[in-house]
C-alpha cells in the first residue's frame, strides 16, 4: 500500500513550527521570488497540499559548500527543507544510509518517481579520465547520465556544477564539465556562486514546488530572479563608484571611508548574483560590505580571471603579471619603434622621389611617353 | 627655385560622406579610447570627499556610451555607403578576393613597406592594402560593438542595447566579455599610430595630397594613371 507522503506544511508543523513562522516564510520566499503579493498565496497553498520534492542530490568534484550553504539559510523552515523535507531521499552528506542501503535508496526514487523527481547536482564532473569521480564503483557520468534519464529537472547547484569552477581552471588536470555539458535533452537549472546564497537555493526549491516548472532562466542558465542584476547593480556603495572614489589599498583613508573596490579588483560589475540584496547568513553582510572586493564567484572561469585583487586579468600564455595594457604598452613601443626605423629608411630608400628625380624603374611620374 | 612639371588631374575620391564618415570616426576612437582607458584603470582624481559631491566618473562612462553609439551608427552608415557610395568607397575593394587584389598587396609590401623595389601603385583610392587592412578594422569595429553592447544590455531596459545581450553568454560572460573588449581597444590605438604614420609617408613620397582629400576630397593622380584606370573600367 502506498505510503501517505506528508506535505510540507504537515512535515514543518510536526517539527513544531508555528503557522504564523510557516507564513513569514512564504512571504519571504515569495519577496526573494520576485513574486507580487498573490504569490504568497500560491506558495503557502503548494507547500501545504503537495507532496514532498523527491530529490537525488549528488556530490561529484566538489567541496560541499553548497551544501553546507543550503543548511546555514536564514530561515529554520529553509534549513528544515535540506534536512528532510524536500525528501532528500539521497544525499551522500546528509543521509543516514551508507552502502548498500544508500544505493538502494537511490534507486527506489528512480523507479518509484519516474519524470517526477528532482537531480541535484554538486560538483563537476570528469572527463578527462571517468575515475577520477567514482561511487560505489560507478563513474560520476555514469551515475549522472542514469539519474536525469527519467528526472523532471536538473539543478545545478554553484560553480562547480554550473561552469567547472576551481577544477575546471585552467589546466583543468581532470577535465572537469559542468552538468549542462554532461547531459542533455533536459532543463538544467544553473545555481550560480561559490557557494550559492542560501537562501536563493531555497528559492529555486520553493519555486520548483509552487508553479511545477522551471523558473525563468537567463542566456546562462540561471534563475532571473537571483541573477539578473549584476552585484554591482545593488551595491550600497555604486554611488562612490560613479563620484570616482576609489580604494586604492586595503588600509587607505578610502577604506576607512568604504569607497569603491573597483580597483582592488571588485569583480562586481562583472558578476550577477544577489548579493548586494539578499546578502548572507541571515541578511547580515556579503563581502562588499565587509571591505573585500567580490572575486566573482557566481561566473563562469572566475578562476582564470584572476587574480582576485587586481581589475584587470591576467593575459594566458603570458606569464604572470602580464595584462593586457602592459602588453598593448609594449605593442605600442615597438609599433613605435618600427614606426621611427621606416621613417629613417624611407628617406634613404626613397631618396629620389623625395627629390622629385626619377625614381630606377617602372616609374610613371615623368610622363614623357605621351 | 625648384619646382616640377607633371601633368596630373584631380580626382574627387572621398564624398562628402565618406570624408565626414570618417572624421566622426576619428573623433569617436578618440575619445572611446581615452574614456575606455580611464574606465578600466581610474587615476584617484578625488579623494577624502563624500560620494555626493562628484560624479566625474559617472560623466566619463556617459561619454563612453555616448561615443560608442555616434561610433556604432556611424559605422552602420558607412557600410551602407559602401554599396550606393562612388567606386572608391565600394566594399569589393576592401575584400582580397581576386588574383590583383592580391598582386597589388605583394606589391605595395616590396614598395612600401620593404622597400626593396620601386613601382608605381596604380590604385586612385585605397591602395588594396591599406583596404585590406581597413575591412580588418571594420571587424575590430564590428567586435567592439558587439563586446560594448553586450556588456552594456545589463545597464540598460532600452531595446537597442537588448538586442546584443546574448553575445554574453556566448562569450562565457562578463568577464570574457570584458578582456576582449579591453585587448582590442589596444588594436584600435596601434591602427592609429600606424595610420597616421602612413598617412605622412604617403604623402612626403607620393605628393597626391592625401593627407588634405580627406579634408576636400580631392586628389591629385598621374593622368596615365587615371587613363589606364578607365581603360581597364571599359
Amino acid at each position: 500500500m502506498e505510503k501517505h507522503i506528508p506535505s510540507f506544511y504537515e512535515e514543518v508543523r510536526g517539527k513544531g513550527i508555528s503557522r504564523r513562522d510557516f507564513l513569514k516564510f512564504c512571504t519571504t520566499m515569495a519577496a526573494f521570488l520576485g513574486l507580487e503579493a498573490s504569490g504568497v498565496g500560491q506558495i503557502v497553498k503548494a507547500l501545504e497540499s503537495k507532496p514532498r520534492l523527491p530529490v537525488i542530490w549528488f556530490h561529484f568534484q566538489e567541496c560541499t559548500c553548497c551544501s553546507e550553504s543550503f543548511i546555514r539559510a536564514s530561515h529554520p523552515i529553509v534549513a528544515d527543507i535540506v534536512l528532510n523535507k524536500i525528501s532528500l531521499d539521497y544525499q551522500e552528506t546528509l543521509m543516514a544510509a551508507s552502502g548498500v542501503q544508500a544505493e538502494d535508496a537511490y534507486k527506489a526514487v528512480m523507479q518509484k518517481y519516474p519524470g517526477e523527481y528532482i537531480v541535484m547536482v554538486e560538483g563537476s564532473i570528469p572527463t578527462e579520465n571517468e575515475a577520477y569521480c567514482c561511487i560505489g564503483g560507478r563513474s560520476a557520468l555514469q551515475i549522472l547520465q542514469e539519474a536525469v534519464k527519467n528526472c523532471k529537472a536538473v539543478v545545478a547547484w554553484g560553480n562547480c556544477a554550473s561552469a567547472g569552477c576551481v577544477q575546471a581552471a585552467s589546466p583543468n588536470p581532470t577535465g572537469a564539465k559542468p552538468v549542462h555539458k554532461v547531459i542533455s535533452g533536459k532543463p538544467v537549472i544553473n545555481v550560480q556562486g561559490c557557494p550559492p546564497i542560501a537562501d536563493v537555493m531555497a528559492g529555486v526549491v520553493v519555486h520548483l514546488l509552487t508553479f511545477d516548472r522551471i523558473p525563468q532562466l537567463d542566456g546562462m542558465n540561471r534563475p532571473q530572479a537571483f541573477y539578473s542584476r549584476r552585484v554591482h547593480d545593488t551595491c550600497y556603495r555604486r554611488a562612490n563608484f560613479d563620484a570616482g572614489l576609489f580604494v586604492e589599498s586595503f588600509d587607505d583613508e578610502g577604506a576607512k571611508r568604504g569607497y569603491c573596490l573597483y580597483k582592488m579588483g571588485c569583480k562586481g560589475p562583472v558578476t550577477y548574483n544577489s548579493c548586494g540584496i539578499i546578502k548572507w547568513n541571515d541578511s547580515v553582510s556579503y563581502p562588499i560590505q565587509s571591505g573585500h572586493p567580490c572575486i566573482g564567484c557566481a561566473e563562469a572561469g572566475f578562476w582564470d580571471n584572476g587574480p582576485f585583487y587586481q581589475h584587470l586579468p591576467e593575459v594566458a600564455g603570458f606569464g604572470i603579471e602580464t595584462t593586457a595594457d602592459k602588453i598593448g604598452l609594449g605593442l605600442g613601443v615597438a609599433t613605435a619603434v618600427g614606426i621611427a626605423g621606416h621613417a629613417i629608411v624611407t628617406n634613404f630608400r626613397k631618396h629620389k622621389e623625395i627629390k622629385n628625380e626619377e625614381p630606377e624603374e617602372g616609374s610613371t611620374v615623368e610622363t614623357k611617353k605621351e | 627655385m625648384r619646382n616640377r612639371s607633371v601633368p596630373l588631374r584631380e580626382v574627387h575620391v572621398w564624398e562628402m560622406p565618406v570624408r565626414l564618415y570618417h572624421w566622426i570616426n576619428a573623433l569617436c576612437i578618440v575619445s572611446l579610447c581615452i574614456t575606455g582607458y580611464l574606465i578600466g584603470d581610474p587615476p584617484a582624481f578625488t579623494t577624502s570627499t563624500e560620494a555626493y559631491a562628484n560624479y566625474w566618473f559617472g560623466t566619463v562612462r556617459f561619454v563612453h556610451f555616448s561615443s560608442a553609439f555616434l561610433f556604432f551608427f556611424n559605422f552602420v552608415f558607412r557600410t551602407y555607403w559602401g554599396f550606393v557610395g562612388n567606386e572608391f568607397s565600394r566594399w569589393y575593394h576592401f575584400i582580397p578576393y581576386s588574383k590583383k587584389h592580391w598582386m597589388e598587396i605583394k606589391d605595395v609590401i616590396m614598395v612600401d613597406v620593404l622597400q626593396v623595389t620601386n613601382k608605381k601603385i596604380d590604385s586612385i583610392g585605397h591602395n588594396n592594402l591599406a583596404a585590406f587592412i581597413y575591412f580588418m578594422t571594420f571587424l575590430i569595429f564590428l567586435l567592439q560593438s558587439l563586446t560594448g553592447f553586450g556588456m552594456y544590455s545589463a545597464m540598460s531596459s532600452s531595446f537597442f542595447p537588448k538586442l546584443f545581450a546574448w553575445i554574453v553568454p556566448f562569450l562565457g560572460g562578463d568577464m570574457h566579455v570584458r578582456q576582449i573588449h579591453h585587448i582590442l581597444m589596444w588594436g584600435f590605438i596601434l591602427f592609429a599610430m600606424v595610420h597616421v604614420y602612413l598617412v605622412f609617408y604617403h604623402d612626403y613620397i607620393e605628393r597626391r595630397g592625401i593627407t588634405s582629400s580627406m579634408i576636400g576630397g580631392w586628389k591629385f593622380i598621374e593622368e596615365d594613371v587615371i587613363e589606364r584606370h578607365e581603360k581597364e573600367k571599359d
